[in-house]
């Protein structure tokens, strides 16, 4: 009866392997196979101007491309693109975590008819980005739509462009990059060490402070080092900041977005054990007191979902930019719609591939160890 | 005292929901006005005020503009998620009934799928597409729909099976049910709320998606996403158009949301929250 068992369970464990293997094949070449090959056509010239050709004779450039897009005079463009994908994915995140975080706990508290509520706060989500770029395009238009709200209060009605400003605010020097990148890699480390140093003892901190204070030590050290040779990544000076252009479209993100962290944080809000908060109201602690201590810290792992998901939002974003300003508009410029234009209007496939490569690597940091802890979650490690 | 103050706080929190509540819809208001006037009405200094008589030629001017890449996007998007659902069932009943050694590991690797930015299998899919002859057309994108569905897909009823106790198979397999016999007789028809879920999930992200339509296909097979984004694109257009377009190409997943909005937020959760 075991054996037949045994034997049963190693025929379910064949019939397994053949059920899935259809999806395995097919993420094997769509997903794996497919962004090696993107990694290896992004070092090479792809056959240096072969453009729509079927199969051309690449050469193999190493590095070349990358160096290019850092610091090639053609591509400046590409660089203030990143810096803006830096600030729409900070901006995108804290408004629709922020007011996300509003609207739930605004409905967490037995509000009546709150189905419509959701629906109203939820419904931006079920639209293409096409569809509330091109209605949002109209409501910012520069001298209709939201500029115009203040006349109905008998006010001057607003003259802001919010996708066509040319204004740029926190500007830095491109040629600073890499002493930037490593100053606030040691200030974010200098401040775990302190967070770790300062919390209270716990069997693994020990080896954690020593970690984060090698870390902080030697990006201060790098910092001093590249301070002293004063290595220069461009021979002239190349202002990039934050661009107010990409305003408007911010805030068309965060209205579509808002409701899906709503829904995360009621969830989490509403799976909170009831007694918690009675018990806190009896404790004296009032609403504030009891989301700040109580609610707010027990959403982190809800938090890091959302960010992860928002995170991959915002690098989707290229639709919603080319229905708002349009794939040619550098003001409002990611990554993702330079990735279309060198690839398919160009037909720079190199340099597009070494695009998507760069933001496939800024998603990685991310997803690779949220999709580690899953697993180690799933896996009861 | 105390009898009025949780009172205040109330109406105070009512409406500030309220407030909210007319923020969240300033743009639906202003895109059914905007598609409702007179074309010769619209101008951007009464563009807050609304027609006195609707008017419904900017609908069927955008939808003559539209009907053929809408046909297509009804195609594209029930073909590819019927299809990526019923592998999304079968995959789950194994990630979540029937796990062998390393099955976690297959399941990890197949989730990575839903999160890369699609920028980096563009070019392959592209050249491989052209390869197979499958390039710009409407098979093409639902091969890519298909397969990038997957991951999320697989996720969604992986979740939904765990739900289902192990003693319900358990019973079943006394009365000599076995592999595929369990999944037809208990699985299965337990399954309808999972594809709904998942349904739903895939029709929005297919009807929605913009980046393949507007790069894998020609224009004979192109979705109506794209055909939005060439109505409304341009600076010259009058705002009546694409406002009804943007009103005709919303409304099929808009129906599916008023209508399921539980299930959409099910699906909503289910890429992220353990159910």
């Amino acid at each position: 009866m075991r054996a037949q068992h045994g034997l049963g369970r190693r025929a379910d464990t064949i019939k397994s392997i053949l059920v899935i293997l259809p999806s395995l094949i097919l993420i094997g070449i769509f997903v794996y196979g497919f962004i090696g090959n993107t990694i290896y056509v992004s070092l090479t010239d792809w056959g240096r101007g072969a453009g729509l050709a079927e199969r051309p004779v690449k050469n193999f450039v190493g590095l070349e491309n990358y160096v290019q897009l850092f610091t090639g005079f053609i591509h400046a463009r590409f660089r203030q693109d990143l810096v803006n994908a830096i600030f729409y994915t900070l901006f995108v995140l804290a408004g629709t975590l922020g007011l996300g975080l509003l609207l739930a706990m605004l409905l967490d508290r037995a509000v009546r008819a709150d189905a419509l509520f959701k629906t109203v706060f939820l419904y931006p989500m079920a639209l293409s980005f096409i569809v509330s770029g091109t209605i949002w395009r109209w409501l910012l238009a520069p001298s209709g739509g939201i500029n115009l709200l203040p006349t109905v209060f008998g006010a001057e009605k607003w003259e802001f462009l919010w996708i066509s400003s040319r204004d740029t605010v926190l500007s830095f020097n491109w040629q600073r990059f890499p002493q930037i990148v490593l100053i606030v890699l040691s200030v974010i480390f200098t401040a775990l060490l302190l967070r770790t140093a300062l919390a209270r003892k716990s069997v693994h901190s020990r080896k954690r402070i020593l970690r984060f204070a090698a870390l902080a030590l030697a990006g201060w050290l790098l910092v001093l080092l590249f301070g002293a040779i004063r290595e220069k990544v461009l021979p002239y000076p190349e202002p990039h900041g934050f661009n107010l252009a990409t305003l408007g479209i911010i805030i068309a993100a965060v209205w579509q977005y808002s409701g899906y962290t709503m829904a995360m944080f009621l969830a989490g809000l509403q799976g909170l054990p009831a007694g918690i908060r009675e018990s806190a109201r009896i404790d004296g602690a009032g609403e504030i007191k009891y989301y700040w201590h109580i609610a707010i810290p027990n959403l982190r792992s809800i938090t890091f979902s959302a960010v992860i998901m928002l995170s991959h939002i915002s690098l989707k974003m290229f639709d919603l930019i080319f229905a708002m300003a349009g794939a040619d508009n550098a003001n409002t410029g990611h990554p993702s719609v330079n990735m279309y234009l060198t690839t398919f209007r160009a037909n720079n496939f190199a340099v597009g591939a070494g695009i998507a490569v760069i933001m496939f690597m800024l998603a990685a940091l991310l997803i690779i160890p949220y999709l580690i802890h899953s697993y180690r979650e799933r896996a009861g490690l | 005292m105390t009898a009025i103050k949780p009172r205040a706080k109330r109406t105070g929190l009512y409406l500030g929901l309220g407030f909210l509540m007319v923020v969240y819809l300033v743009p639906m208001y202003m895109t059914l006005i905007t598609a409702f006037k007179d074309p010769a009405d619209i101008n951007l200094l009464t563009a807050w005020v609304p027609p006195l008589r609707l008017h419904w030629r900017s609908f069927t001017e955008a939808f003559t503009l539209l009907g053929p890449k809408f046909l297509n996007s009804v195609i594209l998007t029930v073909t590819a998620t019927a299809a990526s659902t019923v592998l999304g069932s079968l995959n789950g009943y194994v990630f979540s009934k029937n796990k062998f050694r390393g099955s976690e590991i297959v399941f990890t690797l197949f989730l990575l799928g839903m999160f890369i930015p699609y920028q980096i299998i563009l070019i392959p899919l592209f050249q491989v597409l052209r390869s197979v002859g499958l390039y710009g057309s409407l098979f093409g994108l639902i091969t890519a729909h298909v397969v990038y569905g997957i991951p999320i897909v697989t996720l969604i009823f992986r979740n939904f099976y765990d739900q289902i106790p192990e003693s319900m198979l358990e019973s079943a397999r006394i009365d000599g049910a076995r592999y595929f016999g369990i999944y037809r007789r208990i699985i299965f028809p337990l399954s309808i709320p999972g594809f709904v879920v998942a349904g739903i999930w895939q029709f929005t992200q297919i009807w929605n998606e913009f980046l393949w339509g507007i790069t894998l296909t020609r224009e004979e097979a192109k979705p109506i996403t794209v055909g939005l984004a060439q109505l409304a694109g341009g600076q010259a257009v009058s705002w009546n158009i694409p406002m009804a377009g943007s009103l005709i190409t919303a409304l099929p997943v808009l129906i599916l949301f008023v209508f399921l909005g539980k299930f959409f937020i099910r699906g909503l959760l289910a890429g992220s929250v353990k159910e």
